[in-house]
């Protein structure tokens, strides 16, 4: 039999969602970035909303997060993306806006913003991806960075009298009246990007009910930044993040 | 017959906006403006012609939240004084570069830091010559009365969506807080969903089937794109130096010697003109009502009449760099301001131009 015996319509299993465009991604092998935005770009097509979808891109590696999904797309300053959010969904209450932010832009920078968009209820959806690290600046500590870990800005490990403890953020958000869900999920594994898929399309269906704010936190591998390799960093996440970043609903009403 | 209301100029800014089709109002409490946001929270125009209106978190958050709201192509705006401004600059820059169009009234207090909550013109740097990072300028309305509060929310729209950049009101304490009669100029509507996606198709309005994705952003890491870019922006000013101008003059058709003034000093200095002219001196007063683009040619048409020029000024002096800029050392350019949001008077003014003439 030839391959091309093979490649026919009907034996097709599996198609790459279209509101993931063809651009080839600038992320370095092994991130999780990538996964996150393919399953995002998955749940936008099965509701059908990529023409009500409008995304809020951050500053970090996932900047570029407009190259890949085709939707229309604000970037935001530094940590500011709750903001924009804020504006786009109560000027456009019909659409779906979600932010997508790192833990330096999130935890870091944009803590006032993102505590008062969820303190608020805002009818939006936020993915944050905790790696623990700033990636695009070339491996800084980041507020979730954990004790111990060795960053370009703390050489000798994360320690608490210099440094402090890692900012629970999420566990925060949980405590917020104006969130309706929130969760914490990962995509080491098939299956584990499984579940976070089902997340994301709860927090989107949750923005059409009007519910408040969708929380979900991908605790993530930055295998660059952590100097492993992608296999390794995957191991070093699940002994290490998880623990301290326990996947799972932390609220769901 | 048209309606007119005796109000504040703070009450102006807010009443304008409902009445001038805003969209969104996005704003942090401060003095001495907060009558604004009180107003429309009095108001509530959510229930009349669908305006949003957000107490923000920070100024910080309310210059992104109109960030948000002009990438969707809507007509937003803020308030706030001085300090809230410094906040902002981060967020204008961010507009500018993005070419996003926004009102932003600064009712200006005395600085530096916490300062006084005094009328000042000290934000004339930070409002004219940039104020956040990177080469970008705006559009700056000074206005003078309470009418111009009004006026100048529509005019400002107007001038935003022109030019795709954001407008700056800059007021100060006494324009904000004087009450005086204002006509209500006719209600414009908002524009609906459908009207914005067609007249604004740059706008973040969800990606239909019918066009390519929207982005809007201010980032473009390849060096040959970025210069286009910020070509792009300069073409931009110098366009509204050509256009946009605007500015008043009182008695200069004869004049020798010339006030600059802008805002509350620009009323004050007017009746300095009068006594002048009872004394026989042959005084005008030149009001710049748009700060940027700055009426350096109108300066200039009147330099070769002049024997001096002076910039009055509730600053150090900030606007006497461009008058130094259009006068080219061709006659003297004087100076007289007060600090720390003491207004003077018509009189002291006049003393303070004499002494200087008599040099």
């Amino acid at each position: 039999m030839d391959v091309k015996d093979i490649i026919k319509p009907e034996n097709k299993v599996y198609s790459k969602t279209s509101v993931l465009t063809d651009n080839v991604m600038h992320y370095c092998p092994g991130c999780s970035h990538g996964t996150v935005h393919k399953l995002i770009a998955e749940v936008i097509d099965e509701m059908g909303i990529q023409d009500k979808t409008i995304g809020i891109s951050p500053v970090g590696c996932s900047v570029f997060a407009y190259n890949y999904l085709d939707i229309d797309w604000q970037q935001a300053a530094h940590g500011r993306a709750p903001a924009l959010a804020t504006a786009t969904a109560r000027l456009f209450p019909d659409k779906y806006v979600f932010t997508y932010q790192g833990d330096g832009d999130l935890a870091s920078i944009g803590t006032a913003e993102i505590m008062h968009a969820c303190n608020r209820g805002e009818n939006i959806v936020v993915i944050f991806i905790n790696n623990a690290i700033y990636g695009m600046t070339g491996g800084q500590m980041a507020p979730t960075t954990l004790m111990g870990m060795k960053t370009a800005t703390s050489p000798y490990g994360r320690c608490e009298e210099l440094h402090g403890k890692p900012l629970k953020i999420t566990e925060l958000i949980s405590q917020l009246e104006g969130t309706c869900y929130v969760t914490r999920q990962s995509v080491q594994s098939a299956a584990a990007a499984r579940k976070t898929k089902r997340a994301i399309r709860k927090a989107f269906e949750n923005c059409s009910q009007k519910k408040g704010t969708s929380f979900v936190e991908v605790v993530s591998a930055c295998n660059s930044g952590w100097k492993l390799s992608p296999v390794k960093a995957n191991e070093w996440m699940v002994e290490n993040m998880f623990p301290n970043y326990p996947l799972g609903d932390l609220k769901d009403r | 017959m048209a309606e007119h209301i005796l109000m504040k100029g703070n009450e102006a800014i807010a009443i304008s906006a409902i009445r001038n089709g805003c969209d969104g109002y996005f704003g942090y409490p401060i003095t001495p403006q907060s009558e604004i946001m009180e107003t429309l929270m009095v108001e509530k125009p959510w229930e009349t012609t669908g305006m949003v209106v957000l107490q923000a978190e920070s100024e910080t958050s309310s210059i992104n939240m109109l960030y948000g709201g002009a990438s969707c192509g809507k007509k937003v705006m803020t308030s706030s004084s001085s300090p809230g401004l410094s906040l902002m600059c981060e967020g204008l820059s961010y507009l500018a570069g993005a070419e996003l169009p926004c009102v932003v009234v600064n009712v200006v207090r005395g600085g530096p830091g916490l300062g006084t909550i005094q009328p000042g013109q000290g934000d004339y740097f930070q409002a004219c010559k940039g104020g956040g990072h990177g080469d970008y300028k705006m559009i700056v309305l000074a206005p003078s009365s309470a009418q111009e509060m009004y006026d100048f929310v529509d005019l400002g729209f107007d001038l935003a969506f022109k030019y795709l950049s954001p407008a700056l009101i800059l007021a100060d304490g006494v324009v904000g807080q004087m009450m005086e009669k204002v006509e209500l100029r006719p209600m414009k509507d908002r524009m609906s969903n459908e009207e914005i996606a067609q007249k604004y198709p740059w706008a973040t309005t969800g990606k239909t089937p019918d066009r390519k994705q929207n982005v809007i952003t201010s980032l473009a890491l390849d060096a040959a794109v970025h210069e286009r870019l910020n070509d792009k922006l300069q073409a931009k000013y110098k366009q509204m130096e050509e256009e946009d101008v605007r500015f008043e003059t009182y008695m200069c058709e004869d004049a020798e010697h010339v006030i600059v003034a802008y805002g509350c000093m620009a009323r004050i200095c007017e009746s300095t003109i009068d006594q002048a002219r009872a004394e026989g001196i042959k005084l005008g007063l030149l009001r710049p009502i748009t700060l940027f683009p700055f009426p350096t040619k109108e300066i200039q048409r009147l330099t070769p009449q002049l024997k001096t020029i002076m910039s009055v000024e509730l600053s150090a002096g900030q606007m006497i760099e461009d008058i130094r800029l259009a006068v080219n050392g061709q006659i003297p350019v004087n100076f007289f301001g007060r600090l720390g949001g003491i207004v003077p008077s018509p009189e002291e003014v006049y003393e303070a131009f004499k002494k200087e003439i008599n040099k």
